[in-house]
């Protein structure tokens, strides 16, 4: 018996959007086996897991605070994987935004909150884009392999925040822990509701999918972006600009992820601190993929992700699981959603011992 | 004698990075890109540690690093071998699980110590002054890595079997056509870098460090797979390049024993910033970048009737 792959004639779109759900169900299978191995009764498992986050209004309104930096992430690595670029250094330019934006916030923290809060905003968008801009010129200039510039990148960015929360930013009235001074109220994201976490920047992320949902389709740049990543020859051919298109989509991929860095330290952190990110940054990739590149599934695709990180929690709460968990379900769901994805491009069939022999009489 | 304790930790520090890169050179040269090195050997790191706490036994623990990382190994051989799967995607998803599971498995572990690898000792030649100890009184893991090098260059060079998964990576239809299993070819060759990942990862856990971290492998693994660019896919530089970041990575430690007034910080960049500008030197020169790159690297490979 052994696998194998004949390829379509077209890629299947049923299998498009029929992937992402199978991939789900092949991870919660997965999920109740490892509870039932690690001694856990599996339905309690998926059930403390998957569902009892929604019980409580706080848990929900923790699920959306944290889905929007993974949405706001994934909309701008949508933009590069569709033209082919691998930006996986978004964790790097979001401690970047993070650090631009902590600097004004720590430095005009008397200033009106109508004009501190939309600078941070803003320089946390120039932080992520510079930090992006780095291997994005790297890349179009000297053709050097982004996927490792990027990442190196993301441990330099890690240790200049380690450096400044240390050394120059440490709040002097800290008592020596390598922590910034917490954020004033004109430097700290408005919160919606009274009783929760949620805070302006779930609507950024919101704001976001829908300028993505109306612009990719419509507009040239969308286009161009699609054409460089499926026909780069076409693109050339047809005048777009390929390394135009490669600094445009990274440098937007790192101004959002810069965006999401400071609107979670802004809205949720209120301080820096040497970690401010559960590794939003690589959980993005997987919501990227899960959304099929697609703002509206990028949406769906984070709450998903985020209900990874929540169930996580209460995992370790209620049931004693290492956090470390949530991150062993998103491997395990990319993994099933690369394996379910094969579906769109190949028919797969299980070809007996047989046939196989059969087969290799006639040739 | 300052010469000898700096000689020392450079081979400490350079030993993982030869053998992880060394293996990703087999598995690129036979036309696959894993870029899962990172979570091969955290994996590696963290089996091979809570195999020696509990059985004691240091021996059985490299063995268990290996088989961990030939574990992780044919899970993404199975995906992108077997499924056509995305390479680049597989292999980011092979370095979450990695990370995510080896923080369980680990857990129970953190905190604890061992007192390392036996060294080898010659009586008389390992006294000698300066080089005896770096020469002589290494553990066998150093020594290994120079083996696999050397066996890796005569294999890929000298053999039938070498030239065939040469093959598979420059023109894997032309290797199908003549008859060589590409796919098998190439799900060997993963394993093997597998197994390399998860020596290196039980190295880091057994001798250079001989406890466990979470996320100890601290980047090696990316760092590795720039290595094999930098040797443009060939056994000996990877060794050469090894010893280089190596050296890199020691400037660190020593950089602030002579306190230099530099932010550990920028010490503990260095390595980062190197690999980033090493990549730059080699990718700008076109033709050098071009010469042995396997023809068909991540390319997946379906056998068309």
């Amino acid at each position: 018996m052994r696998l194998e792959l004949e390829r379509r004639p077209e890629q299947s779109r049923l299998m498009l959007f029929l992937s992402p759900v199978m991939a789900i169900a092949i991870t919660v299978l997965v999920g109740a086996l490892v509870f039932a191995v690690a001694g856990i009764n599996p339905l309690r498992g998926l059930y403390v897991y998957f569902l009892s986050p929604f019980e409580r209004m706080w848990s929900i309104q923790e699920l959306m605070v944290k889905a929007a930096p993974l949405i706001i992430i994934a909309l701008g690595l949508a933009l590069c994987f569709q033209a082919s670029v691998w930006n996986i250094g978004a964790e790097g330019q979001y401690t970047l935004g993070a650090i631009f934006g902590g600097y004004i916030a720590l430095t005009f923290a008397d200033g009106p909150a109508y004009v501190v809060l939309p600078a941070m905003m803003l320089a946390g968008m120039v932080g992520g884009l510079l930090w992006a801009g780095i291997p994005a010129v790297l890349k179009t200039v000297f053709r050097a392999n982004e996927i490792l510039t990027s990442l190196m990148l993301t441990y330099v960015a890690l240790l200049v925040l380690d450096y400044l929360v240390r050394g120059p930013w440490r709040d002097p009235m800290g008592f020596a822990f390598p922590e910034t001074a917490i954020f004033t109220a004109a430097a700290t994201l408005p919160e919606l509701t009274a009783d929760g976490r949620l805070h302006l920047g779930v609507v950024f992320a919101l704001a976001l999918v829908v300028v993505f949902a109306l612009a990719l389709p419509t507009t040239l740049r969308g286009f161009e972006i699609r054409v460089a990543g499926n026909a780069p020859k076409a693109a050339r051919f047809a005048g777009f600009g390929l390394s135009a298109t490669i600094l445009f989509v990274f440098l937007a991929s790192g101004a959002l992820a810069g965006l999401a860095g400071i609107a979670e330290v802004s809205g949720t952190v209120h301080q820096l601190l040497p970690t401010i990110s559960p590794g939003y940054g690589f959980t993005a990739i997987i919501v990227a993929f899960l959304g099929r590149l697609n703002p509206v599934g990028i949406l769906v695709a984070g709450l998903v992700l985020s209900l990874s990180y929540i169930g996580g929690e209460l995992a370790q709460m209620r049931l004693g699981l290492p956090l470390d968990v949530a991150m062993v379900f998103q491997g395990i769901l990319l993994f099933s959603l690369l394996a379910c994805d094969t579906l769109i491009y190949y028919r797969v069939r299980l070809v007996g011992r047989q046939r196989v022999a059969e087969r290799g009489d006639v040739a | 004698m300052w010469l000898e304790p700096i000689l020392m930790t450079i081979i400490v520090a350079s030993t993982p990075l030869m053998l992880a890169a060394i293996g990703e050179l087999v598995v690129e040269r036979s036309g696959v890109l894993n870029l899962g090195i990172e979570g091969m050997m955290i994996m590696g790191a963290v089996c091979a540690f809570a195999v020696a706490m509990t059985t004691d036994n240091g021996f059985f623990g490299v063995v268990a690093g290996m088989l961990a990382g030939m574990a992780m190994a044919a899970i993404f051989g199975s995906l992108v071998l077997g499924l056509a799967t995305n390479q680049v995607a597989t292999g980011l998803a092979l370095t979450l699980f990695g990370l995510g599971l080896s923080g369980v498995i680990g857990e129970s572990y953190v905190g604890e110590s061992r007192s390392g690898l036996p060294r080898l000792d010659i009586p008389g030649l390992s006294d000698l002054p300066v080089i005896g100890r770096v020469l002589f009184g290494q553990d066998a893991l150093v020594y290994l890595s120079f083996a696999i090098v050397a066996g890796v260059a005569f294999f890929l060079y000298r053999t039938r079997a070498g030239l065939a998964l040469r093959a598979c990576g420059d023109n894997h239809d032309s290797a199908h056509s003549i008859g060589y299993p590409v796919l098998r070819i190439r799900f060997l060759a993963v394993l093997f870098g597998g197994a390399c990942a998860g020596l290196a990862g039980a190295f880091m856990s057994l001798s250079y460090t001989p406890l466990w971290i979470k996320e100890m492998t601290a980047g090696r693994g990316w760092i590795a797979l720039a290595l094999v660019v930098f040797a443009s896919w060939m056994p000996w530089r990877v060794a050469l390049g090894a010893y280089l970041f190596g050296a890199i990575t020691i400037l660190q430690f020593h950089g602030q024993a002579w306190g230099l007034g530099i932010p550990a910080q920028v010490m503990t960049a260095l390595p980062y910033l190197a690999t980033i500008v090493v990549l730059v030197i080699i990718s700008s020169e076109r033709a050098r970048a071009r010469a042995n790159t396997p023809l068909c690297l991540g390319k997946p490979f379906v056998a068309e009737r």
